[in-house]
């Protein structure tokens, strides 16, 4: 009709009257038809989809957060703990969720006042995190702070302050590389747990030492708190909250203030101290100098603080108690002296000692040009006599001296949940042949007898010699406390012959020895030790005791005490002391603190005072030196921590490789600081300064 | 008359917005009735208006109205940036809104007085067209994709009312249809565009632009039949649903009262919208039945476009939801046409007598 139409019709009034009453029943028509559509859609959406929709809005409303849980302390053997927890607000971001991340991180760092270091760090983990793994801002914030942060939240996607709990060691460096530190999880590490925990801002695991290695034992129930939060993600109301659950405490045989007097005794050193309870093999001290700060560590390692600790020749990252190999030196000649009274050796039997003696076509020197005269085993041993040893060994072989090596300790391996111990070496002809497919030679034997040539042992191993030789005990050293653990078997050493060593040993330090200023300075109190000096280049290249610091000798020092019943046994080694005068000193005031702790630590304030503060303060002042003087132009840190300490492991190895380039000739024994003969030494506590150079050639 | 759906619908929506505004008449729910009783009054007002004087303002009032846009426009361009408000001291006015009654009212008043032989003719189109394409051009610089569809869709449903022939619409159809997709890539804004893609696909972008649709979505679907009660709308009061008190208000609403309160609210406007239909059907007059009818459209359009958008079926283009949402200038322009409705309703009376009631 009216479509189509093409002829000019004449249009009236009534005409359009009647369209419009027909096209507004259409247009009523099509609203009708709107609003049917509408209801439908909307019956659709709310009846149909509800469920759907109504988990949507639920889990728009409800947000469901983990707690960290608690880390469960380590303690010492009195309880106390070597590693707890402290209440702090921190600050973490998740990268995936930022709109900004440099932005953010640049405001953030504004607002909680960051270094340039520490942003610039945070800047390189956000770029490179991936899972929703979190990245720590800041952590021991005060409330001022967290509060500035949370109340721009709105404005801040993805970032997460909270109140938490954060890992605190209250000794700081002291417990470094014995407990280790903790640190976010590594994306590898997520991968191969897939544990949603592990990427909980806050969550820390264990990265070294104890903390690794009782991770599992340490890391408690997470806890759930489920919340109502705007889409802005401010929380309005807590819905519910599941407590978390505080991992299990690990209690250790250390004893905690032993552990810092020792690490603080080293001072400016790089070295060792172990001391092991001659009872039950408790390790009550693994201290080794420098260190890390495991506090600073926990928040990721700073790339100021890596290049600062990585560039230090002194090893800071290496634990050298464990992964410390030294040439024992003469520290070894209790030992060589036991297994020639075992053998059969009369320890009254003598040799004269004229300054040297002669092997076939060779002369073999010893520390004493001028010669000992006439000397025994109670004199070989306190007088460190070389000549004694060469003399006796040459009797009677290397086949009785390593396998007593071997029994004392020396090239072994202990059941102690650490991530990994070197065992060192204890050479014999067969061991030569395998491995340099060369025939023992006699001056392979005489550098065994007085710990040089192919002989490597660890501060740990020393110490355990030690306390086998003094007791008589097989002990094992332990590192935790376990009631179960058996008692320790006999060496089935002659008791007889155990007391000819323990005098021998107490004359090195009470009697004519080579380390009178060791004496203990209480009354009653006698220390039995063995002095040792132990080469690591060439003679051509330095004296050992002055020049560059890194070819200077080693200063070993084995020791126990009471002598006659001894209770503590153990080992200090001076990394490039320039000698054993480096050594027992510290040595004694380890000692003089376990039975005196007062006298202990007056030594020890005066010496402080010297060096410029205690270790933590030395240091705090160091880094803020460091990252003063390095800027921004530092070494990145390696991605996973696993590889900052496979690189540590791998130099320390060859380091300790390195000594054995000396073994294919005899070694140049080492002149012993002595003292006059049987005369005191100086007041306990005064600083032993490496003897100067002496006169004494080859 | 109509009137108690009204303010049944009136009193629903400030309930609403009450619940929008966490449980508080502040800041909208008490506005919402001071508005509807300032502009109810203005309705009253306007039913005293006779049709010669009606009649007469047309033009000038369409105007007026053209001008104010102009000088929308020559502001925002003074200003260098787009602006649709104009402060006049007193009250801010925006131009657009009050063109959507004012270009229905001219185009009845141009019908009126065509002479009914020439509605075949290009008489009937290209001055119509011209009063049509002067605001909608000008609402569309500012740019208001919504507005200016409003406004078309206002004055082409007057013109079909008016009886231009059929097939001019579906030319303009065809037409349009050619048109849409150059305009949709030529002629629009970038974020008008974005706005239509994820329309189609709201769920690509969850939490970019697709974000209204989502969670208008999710507080209408999780409602169910009788919805979470008063003041319990999770979606609406911890802030994941955008506007809740505009555009959104229908969402807000549904989310607590379910499709119960859906049904009430689609029920009312179908009432209301149908007593508008009726009013132009009853008007003798053709000026007064082209102006209630058109008055009817542009409710209609408000309604459909913003239920369309809040459920999914339509982009956001940031239309409110007549009667219900927070806003003046929505608020006016929907009483102008009510009240342009009533007057026309007491025309008819007028001329009936006083037993008609509707």
């Amino acid at each position: 009709m009216i479509f189509g139409k093409r002829g000019r019709e004449v249009i009236s009034s009534s005409i359009l009257q009647n369209r419009f009453d027909r096209r507004t029943f259409a247009l009523g028509a099509v609203q009708s038809g709107f609003a049917l559509l509408l209801a439908g859609r909307m019956g659709y959406i709310a009846i149909a989809e509800n469920e759907k929709y109504e988990l949507e809005a639920e889990s728009n409303r409800v947000n469901l957060s983990l707690i960290p849980p608690r880390r469960g302390w380590i303690l010492d053997r009195n309880n106390a703990p070597l590693a707890s927890n402290r209440a702090d607000f921190r600050v973490d971001v998740i990268p995936e969720r930022m709109a900004d991340p440099e932005g953010t991180i640049d405001q953030l760092a504004e607002l909680l006042a960051l270094d340039p270091a520490r942003v610039a760090d945070v800047k390189s983990k956000v770029a490179t995190a991936r899972n929703y793994q979190p990245v720590e801002v800041a952590s021991g914030l005060d409330y001022d702070q967290f509060a500035a942060v949370s109340v721009r939240l709105p404005d801040f996607p993805g970032v997460v302050p909270q109140r938490g709990f954060s890992r605190y060691y209250p000794t700081g460096p002291a417990v470094g590389h014995l407990i280790g530190y903790v640190g976010p999880a590594s994306a590898e590490e997520y991968e191969e747990e897939n544990n949603p925990i592990l990427i909980t801002p806050g969550y820390k695991i264990g990265k070294d030492g104890l903390e690794k290695q009782f991770e599992q034992r340490l890391r408690g129930v997470p806890g759930a708190r489920r919340v109502e939060v705007t889409a802005a993600g401010r929380i309005v109301r807590d819905l519910a909250t599941r407590e978390d659950v505080q991992g299990n405490p690990v209690r250790t045989t250390i004893d905690g203030p032993l552990q810092d007097y020792a690490a603080r005794r080293l001072g400016l050193e790089s070295g060792s101290v172990v001391v092991m309870d001659c009872k039950t093999g408790d390790l009550l001290c693994m201290s080794s100098m420098p260190s890390f700060d495991p506090n600073s560590f926990s928040d990721g390692i700073g790339s100021v603080e890596y290049s600062m600790l990585r560039e230090d020749e002194r090893v800071p990252l290496r634990n050298k108690v464990l992964k410390g190999l030294y040439p024992p030196g003469s520290t070894v000649k209790p030992m060589v002296s036991m297994a020639f009274l075992e053998a059969g050796l009369d320890p009254a039997a003598s040799v004269y000692c004229g300054g040297g003696l002669r092997v076939g076509n060779r002369v073999f020197r010893c520390w004493k040009r001028g010669g000992h005269g006439t000397v025994d085993m109670a004199k070989g041993i306190y007088q460190s006599c070389d000549v004694y040893f060469y003399h006796f060994a040459q009797q009677l072989g290397m086949d009785v001296i390593a396998p007593m090596a071997k029994r004392c300790g020396m090239g072994q391996e202990f059941p102690l949940p650490v991530t990994s111990q070197f065992y060192g070496t204890v050479p014999d002809p067969a061991w030569k042949m395998r491995k340099y497919e060369r025939e023992w030679q006699p001056f392979d034997t005489v550098n065994a007898t007085i710990g040089q040539g192919y002989m490597l042992a660890s501060p740990l191993q020393l110490a355990v010699m030690a306390s086998r030789l003094a007791t008589g005990s097989k002990l094992m050293p332990r590192l935790i406390i376990n009631p179960n653990d058996p008692t320790p078997a006999s060496m089935n050493f002659s008791p007889e012959n155990v007391r000819i060593i323990q005098n021998a040993m107490s004359d090195v330090v009470n009697g004519p020895g080579t380390a009178g200023r060791a004496r203990i300075p209480i009354e009653g109190v006698n220390m039995a030790g063995k002095t040792g000096t132990a080469q690591v280049v060439s003679l051509s290249r330095s004296d050992g005791k002055t020049g560059d610091w890194k070819y200077r000798d080693h200063g070993l020092f084995i020791f126990f005490a009471p002598f006659d019943n001894p209770r503590y046994a153990g080992a200090v080694v001076i990394e490039h002391g320039g000698g054993s005068g480096a050594a027992y000193p510290i040595a004694r005031d380890v000692v003089t603190f376990m039975f005196d702790p007062q006298k202990g630590l007056d030594a020890l304030t005066a010496l402080e005072k010297e060096w410029g503060g205690t270790a933590q303060q030395r240091l705090n002042s160091k880094y803020s030196a460091y990252a003063a003087a390095a800027g921004e132009s530092v070494e990145p840190v390696p991605r996973r921590e696993a590889d900052i300490f496979a690189r540590v492991d791998a130099e320390a190895r060859a380091a300790a490789e390195r000594p054995a380039a000396l073994a294919n000739r005899p070694a140049t024994p080492r002149p012993e600081p002595v003292d006059e003969e049987g005369s005191a030494g100086p007041p306990p506590g005064t600083v032993v300064t490496p003897a100067a150079p002496t006169t004494w050639v080859r | 008359m109509m009137l108690f759906p009204l303010v049944t619908l009136i009193a629903f929506g400030a309930a609403v917005l009450y619940s929008a505004a966490g449980g508080s008449m502040q800041p909208y729910a008490q506005s919402h009735l001071i508005r509807f009783a300032v502009f109810l009054v203005m309705a009253a007002i306007m039913t005293r208006f006779t049709r010669e004087w009606v009649k007469f303002l047309a033009y000038p009032i369409y105007a007026v109205v053209l001008i104010l846009l102009i000088a929308v426009e020559a502001i925002g361009a003074i200003g260098g940036g787009s602006q649709r408000w104009l402060n006049l001291g007193f009250i801010v006015l925006q131009p657009s809104e009050l063109m959507k009654p004012a270009i229905v009212l001219a185009l009845a008043r141009f019908y009126d007085t065509l002479p009914p032989g020439m509605t075949g003719t290009w008489r009937a189109i290209v001055p119509a067209g011209l009063l049509l394409a002067a605001p909608v051009c000008l609402v569309l610089l500012q740019p208001d994709l919504g507005t200016s569809l409003a406004l078309v869709f206002g004055g082409v449903v007057v013109m079909f009312l008016a009886g231009l022939p059929l097939r001019w619409f579906v030319l303009g159809a065809v037409g349009a249809a050619i048109a849409a997709p150059l305009a949709f890539f030529f002629g629009l804004q970038e974020y008008q565009q974005r706005r239509v893609f994820t329309f189609l696909d709201p769920e690509s972008d969850p939490l970019g632009s697709g974000y209204h649709i989502t969670q208008s979505k999710i507080a209408i679907g999780s409602g169910g039949l009788s919805g979470k009660g008063f003041n319990e709308g999770s979606q609406s009061h911890l802030n994941y649903l955008p506007e809740p008190h505009t555009d959104f208000v229908f969402s807000t609403m549904a989310e607590e009262w379910g499709l119960i309160g859906g049904l009430v609210v689609i029920g009312i406007f179908v009432l209301i919208l149908g007593w508008g239909l009726r009013v132009a059907r009853r008007s003798t007059d053709r000026f007064a039945s082209l102006l209630a009818a058109g008055m009817v459209a542009t409710i209609f359009f408000y309604v459909v476009i913003n239920l369309m958008m809040v459920m999914g079926l339509a982009p956001v283009v940031g239309i409110p939801l007549p009667f219900m949402s927070h806003g003046g200038s929505s608020m006016l322009t929907n009483m102008l046409c009510i009240g342009a409705l009533m007057m026309i309703n007491r025309w008819n009376h007028g001329q009936r007598g006083r037993t008609f009631s509707s």
